[in-house]
């Protein structure tokens, strides 16, 4: 273990009370409870890797949401409004909101009814073997490392607020993980989600009911802000017009086209960590709807994430820093706001409910991970390169063999992780390597029937090898970010935005180019995958509350609103 | 054994917000008598006796209205 580390450890923000150990304890073996009372009910590949496709619109929405909801998302986030203000917002609402209900409403009639088990999956009916490969490979790769992440952000929180051992602290909570999933599969995975997704709520909700008290409101805790920090930290859109003007250094081109249309549509409609969850739907208006629900509770999520990190930059004594400052003097970093905040109004009891609240949004993001990581291997790799021929109860114990592996590999990466200063650049720069690409192939696959093999292919590879490209440039020289993000007063974060974008263009253009100049396949052949060449389902005959048209048009309304309020 | 006899999720999430409820509520009326040497920011408030008297009111009701002997 580093010895800055060693050095934190011996001082912690507080102390846990009986009540507090309790309320963990009984967490931890509820979820073992579950996965062991579910495993009766696991028996089939299509239990262990899609949850029998039995959920209702509300577990698998809940559950979407909740694969999304890792200690990442609480901690990170929180962090990023601590720094950014709330600019941070914007990867809740622009950066998540028209995604999902794009997924919800346009592309998962496709997944479905193509009855793909996975991402990949559907890339190998659409573009044939070599683009699933390629894809399965990216995306293994890419979800141990995200699981990684998730692990050391839970080490941070253990670290710094109990005083707990990083190493114990990782290794309990990922055998736990481990075991419940090996244990139920994604049933397992898709119930315990649903659980840790109220806990969070419960357990996070409260430091912004009592922030806001403490405040006189949101105009006291605004007031407030404007006192400690100088420049505009409490408005969405108005301080995006130049890069100078706002702590991020992005321009709203930015944020739209590179957060809102590339990075958001790529995460929340191809990477099958959240995407596996709605498939598990138990019939395709389900499945339309369970997107929809997401987007309503995720809408909500900055008043437990971002709030937190708002009211800390409001009420905070001392001033947070980086990662690095913080060791070097002692303090505390942007990391550990929402644990400070927790500190700062959750006595015993409460304390323990937090805490829970944390560990479970670390399990739950780990479990996605695991669990999405099990079923690529198994069906897009194990099963498509290495053994054709296995049987179903072979390809379940590979599954469980998968889970336990994923969760070694994953508590390795933890430590690989621990040596990148910042969490949230680091998985922005993650997602435009894999994410933004892998969109441009599978929206051009779903909505255009002259897209080839080999133009998806290419596509994906030059996509993918440019976006890693252009950040290796800027590693090399740091002059490049101002060309890639397009303003010299450019930030890390604004290079992410702008690199996801070109990669999205180069792999479009690509797709085109390609597709143009090779053969195209029947049409016979792609019913069931493109639209144009697919009939679906009328819902004429529902009422209007049933159709998820009409709930994705209830969230589009409220989100303007959003917009508007917090301009 | 048929998915149709699978207990709710809701139901353990009822049992275990039950619990919490009693735990946590129990621990903020405990604190009205035996005030703790280092008290929290706003704890004249006395957060954890109606957040836990919340958690147990939610918990009763999931508990009772997804537990297994109903057939739903």
């Amino acid at each position: 273990m580093p010895t800055e580390f060693a050095v934190l450890l011996q001082a912690r923000l507080m102390t846990l009370a009986p009540v507090d150990l309790a309320v963990i304890i009984l967490y931890f073996v509820a979820v073992i409870g579950i996965g062991l009372y579910l495993r009766t009910f696991t028996k089939t590949g299509e239990d262990f890797f899609l949850a029998g496709r039995e959920m209702t619109a509300w577990i698998a929405g809940l559950s979407f949401l909740a694969a999304n909801l890792g200690s990442l998302e609480l901690m990170g986030w929180a962090a990023s409004a601590y720094q950014y203000g709330i600019l941070a917002t914007h990867w809740y609402w622009i950066g998540a909101i028209p995604a999902m209900l794009f997924l919800g409403l346009v592309m998962m009639p496709f997944y479905y009814i193509s009855r793909t088990h996975s991402v990949p999956g559907y890339l190998k009916l659409r573009f044939g073997e070599p683009s699933r490969a390629l894809s399965a490979i990216t995306f293994g790769f890419m979800t141990v490392l995200m699981s990684g992440i998730n692990m050391y952000s839970m080490a941070l929180v253990m670290k710094v607020v109990l005083g707990w051992d990083i190493n114990v602290s990782i290794w309990i909570s990922s055998v736990t993980v481990g075991v419940y999933v090996v244990l139920g599969g994604l049933l397992s995975a898709i119930f315990n989600e649903v659980l840790q997704f109220v806990l969070i709520w419960l357990g996070a909700i409260l430091i912004s009911i009592l922030g806001l008290i403490e405040t006189g409101g949101w105009a006291g805790m605004v007031a407030r802000i404007k006192h400690n920090s100088p420049g505009d930290y409490t408005h969405l859109w108005g301080p995006l017009n130049h890069f100078a003007d706002n702590p991020m250094g992005i321009h709203w081109t930015g944020i739209v086209l590179g957060l809102g249309f590339v990075i958001s549509f790529g995460y929340w409609t191809t990477d099958f960590l959240v995407v596996q969850r709605v498939l598990a739907a138990k019939d395709l208006r389900s499945a339309k709807l369970a997107p929809v629900i997401g987007a309503g509770f995720k809408m909500a999520v900055p008043f437990i994430v971002i709030l937190p990190g708002l009211l800390g930059l409001a009420l905070l004594p001392e001033h947070l820093t980086g990662e690095a400052q913080a060791l070097a003097t002692g303090g505390h970093s942007y990391n550990e706001v929402l644990p400070l905040m927790l500190a700062r109004y959750c006595s015993a009891g409460l304390l323990g409910l937090g805490i829970t609240a944390l560990i479970a949004g670390f399990m739950s993001g780990m479990a996605g991970n695991v669990s999405a990581f099990s079923t690529v291997w198994t069906y897009d790799i194990y099963r498509a390169l290495i053994k054709k021929d296995g049987t179903d109860a072979h390809y379940v114990s590979m599954g469980r063999w998968c889970t336990i592996i994923g969760v070694l590999v994953s508590i390795g990466t933890a430590y690989l992780v621990m040596q990148f200063l910042s969490i949230m650049d680091y998985v922005q720069a993650l997602f435009s390597f894999f994410i933004a690409p892998l969109f441009g192939t599978v929206v051009l696959g779903m909505l255009w029937k002259r897209a080839t093999s080999a133009g998806g292919f290419w596509g994906l590879l030059t996509g993918t090898v440019s976006s890693i490209g252009m950040w290796a440039w800027v590693q090399l020289d740091p002059s490049a970010l101002g060309i890639i993000a397009l303003s010299p007063n450019a930030k890390p974060m604004a290079e992410n935005m702008y690199r996801a974008l070109w990669s999205w263009i180069i792999c479009v253009t690509v797709t085109v180019v390609v597709s143009y100049a090779t053969k195209p396949r029947p049409l016979g052949e792609l019913t069931g995958l493109v639209y144009g060449a697919t009939e679906l389902p009328s819902e004429g005959h529902l009422p209007l509350y049933q159709r998820p048209i009409f709930w994705a048009g209830v969230v589009a309304v409220v989100f303007i609103i959003l917009q508007i309020i917090f301009w | 054994m048929h998915r149709e006899e699978m207990i709710s999720i809701w139901f353990f999430i009822g049992l275990l917000l039950l619990a919490y409820g009693v735990l946590i509520a129990g621990s903020g009326i405990y604190e009205l008598f035996v005030p703790p040497a280092h008290p929290v920011v706003m704890a004249d408030l006395h957060a954890p006796i109606w957040w836990g008297a919340l958690l147990l009111v939610i918990g009763a009701v999931y508990s009772i209205r997804f537990a297994p002997k109903r057939k739903r």
